[in-house]
């Protein structure tokens, strides 16, 4: 059965998108039949077509058609129908070794054989068709291109209208914007080393240097805490909201 | 190339349509079927011989030139061509029954899909593929509908005998009105393709 599998597996039951739509023929998406939801079954079961336990699968086909929506469709209840007849027969006492017995199920065996097969020509020929739309003949004429939408018919009362319906949407116009410089934490290193090296101690206002900027006080605060991170230096306050000491750590920097 | 061939490469040209030999043989007053032939195969080696993007198909019937498979992707991309687009199991399944079983009604075509196919029958028609070609003597004398060139056409086969034979399939393509003997049957065929 492998190779049947093969080529009926594109077509797959839909888990969704069906329930909400009663009385919508799903051929085209889902199955293209009772014959195919049927062999969809079977081979969901693994079963064979010869000897399929009518009353489980006509079970299952009653709840696929209630499940994919399709209790409309003439053509799978009418299958249904068929279904339910052939389970009451399997019930009725029989004796095999009867001559003039037959089996119910046989009709049901040939048509799903039959649509079997001619499921394979199908695919067959859609694949020559495939490769067939690969070459092409002179003449050809391309699919027109599509029409241009009309020209806009307006006043010119309409058109300023729109304009400044337009210009209120854009957003106020930006006059200044503002770039945020670098810090120079380097330069306030090198300049408090600089100045450390000559004294033993400086003051918080010499160490900014003349008319420093707001990044160069803050360039400066952040070497000055780098800086006795490191231990290069100690930074004091001798009393509370005095000017801040900036000392050279002389233990640590001689040590 | 021989006067002939050059004729018929031109014929083919201009043609929308696969031509026949037979038609063929009318570009020439002294030409037979069998020199349209070897006309004809002079072209086809010539296009295969030098190399060129078109071939000399042989469609439907007749004759045809057609761009070569391995251009279609360009082609498309360039818009000068649309591949077909693909056909619907519905309609696949329906072309089936009917290539193979024709002449045949819609009845017997309802009974080996298992659904009604009026409309499919309907547009398959429109679009040429399928015709009337007759009336059952059942009763209401339903008509019998079978397949046209276009139908070869559209699949690349020369004629009918292109379909996979009964051999070819899986299962065995029962001949024509051999129903179902019973189960054991039916039964056989399972075991031969398994």
């Amino acid at each position: 059965m492998e190779h049947l599998s093969v080529l009926t597996a594109p077509v797959e039951a839909p888990t969704t998108a069906l329930g909400g739509a009663p009385g919508f023929v799903v051929e085209l998406d889902a199955f293209s039949g009772p014959l195919d939801l049927l062999l969809h079954l079977l081979r969901e079961e693994q079963l064979e077509i010869a000897d399929i336990p009518i009353a489980r699968i006509a079970d299952q086909f009653l709840s696929a058609i209630h499940e994919l929506g399709l209790n409309q469709a003439a053509d799978y209840l009418d299958m249904a129908s068929r279904l339910v007849r052939l389970k009451t027969q399997m019930l009725l006492p029989r004796r095999p070794e009867e001559d003039g017995w037959e089996d119910p199920r046989a009709e049901l065996v040939r048509r799903l054989l039959e649509y079997q097969q001619i499921r394979e020509v199908a695919v067959w020929m859609g694949r020559a068709a495939e490769l067939r739309a690969e070459q092409h003949a002179r003449g050809y004429l391309p699919p027109p291109p599509e029409v241009p939408p009309p020209p806009l018919k307006l006043d010119i009362i309409e058109l300023f209208g729109a304009v400044e319906r337009v210009l209120a949407n854009i957003p106020f116009p930006v006059l200044h914007r503002v770039v945020a410089r670098p810090l120079d934490v380097e330069t306030a290193t090198r300049r408090i080393e600089e100045l450390l090296a000559g004294q033993e101690q400086i003051r918080w206002l010499d160490a900014l240097g003349s008319r420093p900027t707001i990044v160069d006080v803050l360039s400066t605060l952040l070497a000055l805490l780098e800086l006795a991170k490191r231990g290069a230096l100690r930074l004091v306050q001798p009393t509370p909201f005095s000017p801040m000491v900036i000392a050279r750590d002389s233990a640590r920097t001689t040590g | 190339m021989t006067p002939l061939a050059q004729l018929v490469e031109a014929a083919l040209f201009s043609a929308s349509r696969p031509l026949t030999a037979e038609e063929l043989s009318t570009l020439a007053s002294d030409a037979s079927a069998a020199d349209v032939r070897v006309a004809l195969e002079q072209l086809r080696e010539h296009y295969d011989f030098n190399q060129h993007g078109i071939e000399l198909v042989e469609l439907a019937g007749g004759y045809q030139i057609l761009t070569r498979a391995v251009h279609a992707a360009a082609l498309e991309r360039a818009q000068f061509s649309v591949r077909a687009p693909k056909l619907s199991a519905a309609t696949l399944e329906t072309l089936a029954v009917i290539a193979y079983r024709q002449p045949v009604g819609r009845v017997e075509i309802e009974e080996i899909r298992g659904v009604s196919v009026g409309g499919v029958l309907r547009s398959l028609q429109e679009r040429g593929l399928i015709e009337v070609v007759g009336r059952s003597e059942a009763l209401g004398r339903p008509l019998l509908y079978g397949t046209t060139p276009l139908f070869l056409e559209l699949l690349g086969m020369r004629d009918l005998a292109d379909l996979p034979k009964a051999e070819e399939l899986t299962i065995a393509l029962r001949p024509h009105r051999a129903v179902a003997e019973g189960m054991d049957d039916a039964a056989a065929y399972v075991e031969a393709e398994s």
